[in-house]
């Protein structure tokens, strides 16, 4: 019997956290300016010790401005989308529950493209919106999913595949109406893409820093449930009879999760995968306790969109994949492999 | 034959000898619960009203047939339901009135079923038991593991610990489930069919067990069970249960009547005393008896 410390939740995210690291220190390398890995650490260990006078323009120019932004959105996005597939899948007690496949991205997709056909100037609303389409989805496929009181995993999975494809043809015909928008551009950002610059006009010091704040707020109040999704795990009922207040864990986790989704999606789009297979592998490797997978995972899809974002765009070089088409590459023969692995 | 260890039909609780050490723990008066498909009609079903008791170490099994509202009571036993009118209590306290942790410090309900979504290692699932106690994120200590341990020895199942959930037996897993309810350190057990999945060898094993953790836990135990023999054998009071109603409760010998239970279970049966006192119940007729006409509908009419 080896109960979980949070000791040993320190040393796996730590852990983590190093290989993290390592794939930033490679994203950071490769591209149409090769960079090498002394040099990367180099100006990394400047940049740390307030030496920025020391780093040669290039360097600067490439790493701080170019490839650090995408990699710091990609860290979120990855974090964000396996934190809300992780709590998605307790709460609906369903292990192929996604924000993707249940449709919540899209209705996030759906709410940001609101957002810039009616309020263009102010960056603060794209975000919200897309929260709000978020937490609208969820509830809608919630209540779709249901069949006699009870939520049915197969109708509940239906209800999001069929939620996500009516939005993506809203999705559609708005950006056929919006036709003073580059379309190309949007095509790319619904496939999910993490070129996006911060909005104009706004420091990009901060608009980071507020996507992060949003990160930590809604993962955090995601963490404080996780004893309680354990049991959950188990079932409802028996969650209830052993003292765990259900309908708070469920509000806290749905808002947080579709917080989460909303985050990801007014910054990258509809990245799919992610928040399906992260928590996959992490339980795999490390079981299924919440108290560490919810960090795990976070790390974990942070070092999966990283990744996934260096390859696409250094494998066609030098032209770009987006990111999501990426994801999807990779993610499908996994879960593919993974489901029947479980069902030998 | 055992004066405390009886449960009482009727409130005359306070009467019997051994009241000062075994107060009555779980008091149900008169109780009546209803429920229907939706708000706005009749209802449905109606249950009760219902009246019994039993003290720590005793043990109440509840029979009747399918539907006749067994589970029902034992949710509502639970705290799940609000009594409609009467009264359940527990040590005092009416257990819905209780708050949830609490409540879950106090009383456990092992259910038929327990369906994983991620393999648990058995440990881990036990560890479970322990969540009412402590803060909502918490991580368990070393008395948690004692505990567990302790709770996974006193159902036999202390070799399992670290095996996986998924890769128990039925009689293996029936043995962990009720084991995370051990760590609960609950006042009253309650089980749903527990013998359901059991060859008769495991129903024997898992009611001595019951009888022996009743004993040294001093639980209150109250099982939903279709054994009839069984239940005469090893419990203290038995609640007979009937679309809803109570047509008896009280000690076996008194409440295994032949007219009662042939009305109850719809079925010609023989009722007989065996050694201890304890009654049996056989079938007579066999197989040639004509399939009687009011058994599959049994839920009209009230």
């Amino acid at each position: 019997m080896r109960p979980l410390t949070p000791k040993r939740i320190g040393l796996i995210c730590l852990a983590l956290g190093a290989a993290l690291f390592a794939v930033v220190v490679i994203s950071l390398r490769v591209g149409a300016f090769p960079i090498s890995t002394s040099d990367v650490v180099m100006t990394l260990v400047r940049k740390a010790i307030g030496h920025d006078g020391d780093i040669p323009f290039e360097f600067s120019n490439v790493i701080f401005d170019i490839r650090l932004p995408r990699i710091a959105l990609g860290i979120l996005v990855g974090a964000a989308l396996s934190v809300s597939g992780a709590s998605f899948q307790a709460l609906l007690r369903n292990p192929l529950a996604d924000p993707y496949v249940l449709g919540v991205s899209s209705g996030s997709a759906l709410g940001a493209i609101l957002s810039l056909a009616w309020l263009p100037l102010l960056p603060w609303t794209m975000p919200a919106f897309a929260f709000v389409g978020a937490l609208g989805t969820i509830a809608a496929v919630y209540f779709l999913g249901r069949r006699g009181g009870q939520l049915d995993s197969t109708t509940l999975l239906l209800a999001g595949i069929i939620s996500a494809s009516f939005l993506s043809a809203v999705i559609l015909f708005l950006m056929t109406m919006l036709s003073g928008h580059d379309l190309r551009g949007m095509a790319f950002w619904l496939m999910g893409d993490l070129t996006s610059p911060a909005p104009p006009g706004l420091d990009v010091k901060l608009w980071y820093g507020f996507l992060f704040v949003v990160l930590l707020i809604g993962a955090g109040a995601i963490y404080t449930t996780s004893s309680d999704l354990n049991l959950i795990l188990t079932g409802e009922e028996e969650a209830h009879h052993l003292g765990v207040n259900v309908a708070r864990v469920k509000l806290v986790v749905y808002v947080g999760a579709s917080l989460l989704t909303g985050l990801a999606v007014s910054v990258s789009g509809a990245i799919g995968y992610v928040g399906l297979l992260v928590p996959h592998v992490i339980r795999m490797m490390f079981g299924s306790d919440h108290r560490l997978l919810i960090p795990a995972s976070a790390i974990g899809g942070a070092i999966a969109v990283v990744f996934a974002d260096t390859l696409a765009r250094t494998i066609v070089a030098p032209t770009e994949l987006p990111v999501g088409a990426m994801t999807a590459a990779i993610g499908a023969p996994v879960f593919i492999y993974l489901l029947r692995r479980r069902l030998a | 034959m055992n004066t405390q260890g009886t449960a009482t039909p009727n409130s005359d609780a306070g009467t019997r000898a051994g009241w000062m050490e075994h107060p009555v723990r779980l008091l149900v008066e008169q109780a009546t619960y209803a429920y229907a498909a939706s708000g706005r009609e009749a209802p449905e079903f109606m249950l009760g009203p219902i009246t019994f008791s039993a003290r720590q170490r005793e043990m109440v099994a509840v029979l009747g047939a399918n539907a006749s509202g067994k589970s029902t009571l034992l949710r509502m036993l639970g705290g799940e339901f609000k009594p409609l009118s009467g009264r359940v209590e527990l040590d005092g306290t009416p257990p819905e009135q209780l708050e949830l942790r609490e409540r879950a410090r106090r009383i456990a309900l092992v259910q038929q079923e327990s369906n994983l979504l991620f393999p648990l290692h058995v440990w881990e699932y036990v560890l479970q038991g322990r969540y009412p106690y402590g803060k909502r994120l918490r991580f368990e200590g070393h008395d948690d593991c004692l505990l567990a341990e302790n709770a996974l020895k006193q159902v036999g199942a202390a070799v399992l610990r670290d095996r996986r959930m998924d890769q128990l037996s039925g009689g293996e897993r029936q043995r962990v489930i009720l084991a995370r309810a051990l760590a609960q350190q609950p006042a009253l057990l309650l089980l749903d069919e527990p013998t359901q999945h059991l060859d008769i060898g495991g129903k024997v094993e898992l009611m001595r067990r019951l009888r022996r953790l009743a004993e040294e836990n001093r639980y209150t135990v109250v099982v939903v069970t279709h054994e009839l023999n069984l239940a005469a054998e090893f419990f203290d009071s038995i609640v007979l249960m009937q679309r809803g109603k109570c047509p008896a409760a009280g000690k076996p010998a008194d409440v295994y009547r032949r007219e009662v239970l042939e009305e109850v279970f719809d079925t010609e049966l023989e009722v007989e005393l065996g050694p201890h006192g304890r009654p049996r119940v056989l079938l007579s007729g066999g197989a040639d008896m004509e399939i009687s006409a009011g058994r599959p509908e049994s839920k009209k009419g009230n």
